[in-house]
């Protein structure tokens, strides 16, 4: 080891410490920001470190160097401005794209180091255990983060997609990814086998990919998202980069710690998820559920009636749902929040940790709309708030607060929920009877202390905002 | 060569680790941004297409640079803007009605 290489090595590792205090910084939201803007210092350092580092020690060509900005630069403006425009509600889908590409880039990184180590000769297996390993998981994650993107995006039905022999085609895919994989590892160098490896693993990845239902889709962008850490591991021990091996470990390991809080958070197991979902066990228990839209028991409200009900509370616990991130809704909610409040009305939100399209997506969503972070309760301090509040404000949100969940039997059974039975009333603003993802009726809406208010949350809210202020100032 | 390696894998293996220790109990408030936020540390991958740049040298070699290159940087760029984005809304504890930024169209 030479000085240079041990002062770029010195380097690598104070990048690491700068992404490693970075993530550790955003575990509270007082010190996330900090804790980002450091991890990206430390990217800065890793990124300057290795263009020096290379262009000392391998030289290349200017066409290379050429390509190379061309390259970044596209991808930079791509990736910037989807990052500053996307809307909020569509940042699940955005964060599945960025884990798509990580995974691509890692394996066409493993590709290039296999194209530029065959002239010299047979490869070590050092070198081309982690070329193959590389390739499978980078040509997966890129698949199955394009696939649930598309889920999420609902380009792609969120409905478990199977069809005949699926299973089958799954099986043979990764058999056939895993064979070519140890061949190309003890035969001669051969590009084309690499190939195979590559074409099976995407095919691996949209097929483990589509049978999983749209609400577990975040689960699978975050074990997706571990994986590509893995792959960026690879690549690193393919091109012998420490700053990848750091960074993609880091990431492959917290990845999948986070996955697991996640799937907890939804009282899911990943294997369950992964080997294909909600929709397959209970697909019958969804076809029996949805059809029976019966209104003979429910109380139908109208705008004004939640207005003058909302105006007269002390206290009002406000629970957002999924209705409400797919409405975009969040302005319109804050608003009449605000309006609450200036009237002397005690309002808070009760946030279950998967309300939104992934665990946390409801506070981003609120936080975008300006709704001050100390309003938003978490699953017990909302609970706790549940016993001594007037109104319960449910909006598009369904299995998250189906008393169901209590007893056993049921798909909801033994799910984390918001008590919102136990407030004094409850106010469910959706759009219709149709039960939620679990495929199951809910009892709240059918509690005698319940009123159904019909529409759609954006403009029930818009409404009931409008009332409230006549209301008030009449 | 075997040195290398067993200095890599050790590496990695603490690596692993420390991010097994790192994130331990995270608020589900956080999820999203911490998923995002990893997502961005793996664009680091991008030193790798820096490095598939000086060793390229053949027309596979240079459309490969330019893939990785496109893909990392996306991710790498995209990844840390988003998370800001993201965590800026969180960042501001007390937002009073005055600064209701309209900057953001969406």
């Amino acid at each position: 080891m030479s000085t240079f290489e041990f002062v770029v090595g010195v380097v690598y590792l104070a990048a690491a410490t700068l992404f490693v205090v970075g993530l550790h910084l955003m575990r509270a939201p007082s010190t996330a920001r900090r804790g980002n803007l450091i991890s990206a210092g430390g990217m800065a350092v890793a990124v300057i470190t290795t263009i020096v580092f290379a262009a000392i020690s391998s030289g290349g060509t200017w066409i290379g160097w050429g390509v190379l900005l061309v390259g970044v630069s596209v991808g930079a403006v791509f990736g910037i401005v989807q990052a500053r425009t996307v809307k909020m509600t569509a940042i699940p889908q955005l964060v599945s794209i960025f884990n798509a590409v990580g995974g691509g880039a890692a394996a066409a990184v493993a590709f290039a180091s296999f194209v530029a180590d065959t002239d010299s000769s047979a490869l070590s297996l050092t070198v081309s255990i982690p070329i193959v390993l590389d390739v499978l998981i980078g040509s997966v994650t890129f698949a199955g983060s394009l696939i649930a993107a598309g889920k999420l995006q609902g380009i792609i039905s969120g409905k478990p997609l199977t069809f005949p022999g699926a299973r089958i085609l799954n099986v043979l895919a990764a058999l056939v990814a895993v064979g070519a994989g140890i061949w190309a590892l003890f035969g001669p160098p051969n590009l084309t086998l690499l190939l195979v490896v590559l074409i099976a693993s995407l095919v691996f990845g949209l097929l483990m990919v589509l049978p999983i239902g749209g609400a577990d889709a975040p689960v699978i962008v975050s074990l997706l998202n571990a994986f590509t850490g893995l792959a960026v591991a690879m690549a690193g021990f393919a091109i012998n980069n420490q700053a990848l091996i750091i960074a993609g470990a880091l990431v492959g390991a917290a990845g999948t710690i986070l996955t697991l809080q996640m799937a907890k958070a939804m009282n899911r197991s990943v294997g369950a998820i992964v080997l294909g979902g909600f929709g397959t066990a209970d697909s019958s228990g969804t076809a029996a559920g949805s059809p029976a839209e019966d209104l003979t028991n429910i109380r139908q409200l109208t705008a004004d009636d939640v207005a003058i009900q909302l105006a007269y509370a002390q206290h009002v616990l406000i629970v957002p749902g999924y209705g409400l991130a797919a409405a975009q809704a969040q302005h319109e909610v804050a608003e009449l929040a605000k309006l609450l409040i200036s009237h002397g009305v005690d309002v808070k939100y009760a946030i279950h940790p998967v309300a939104g399209r992934m665990p946390g997506h409801m506070n981003v969503l609120l936080a975008e709309a300006n709704v001050p972070y100390e309003q938003m309760l978490q699953l017990d301090d909302a609970n706790a708030a549940f016993d001594n509040c007037d109104v319960a404000l449910v909006v598009g949100a369904n299995d998250v607060c189906n008393p169901d969940a209590r007893t056993p039997g049921n798909a909801v059974s033994g799910m984390p929920i918001l008590n919102a039975d136990h407030a004094k009333s409850v106010v469910v603003i959706k759009r219709s009877m149709r039960p939620g993802y679990a495929g199951i009726s809910n009892p709240l809406f059918t509690d005698p202390k319940t009123g159904m208010f019909f529409a759609d949350a954006k403009k029930g809210l818009a409404d009931i905002t409008t009332a409230v202020k006549e209301y008030v100032t009449a | 060569m075997i040195e290398q390696l067993f200095s890599n894998l050790a590496i990695f293996v603490l690596s692993l680790l420390v991010g097994v220790e790192v994130i331990s109990k995270i608020p589900s408030t956080l999820h999203t941004p911490m998923m995002s936020g990893a997502n961005a540390i793996h664009g680091v991958v991008i030193a790798g297409a820096i490095v598939t740049a000086a060793l390229a040298d053949s027309p596979t070699g240079y459309v490969l640079t330019f893939i990785a290159g496109v893909l990392a940087a996306a991710n790498v760029f995209g990844g840390y803007v988003v998370t800001d984005r993201m965590l800026q809304m969180f960042s501001k504890p007390n937002a009073t009605p005055v600064n209701t930024d309209t900057k953001d169209p969406s």
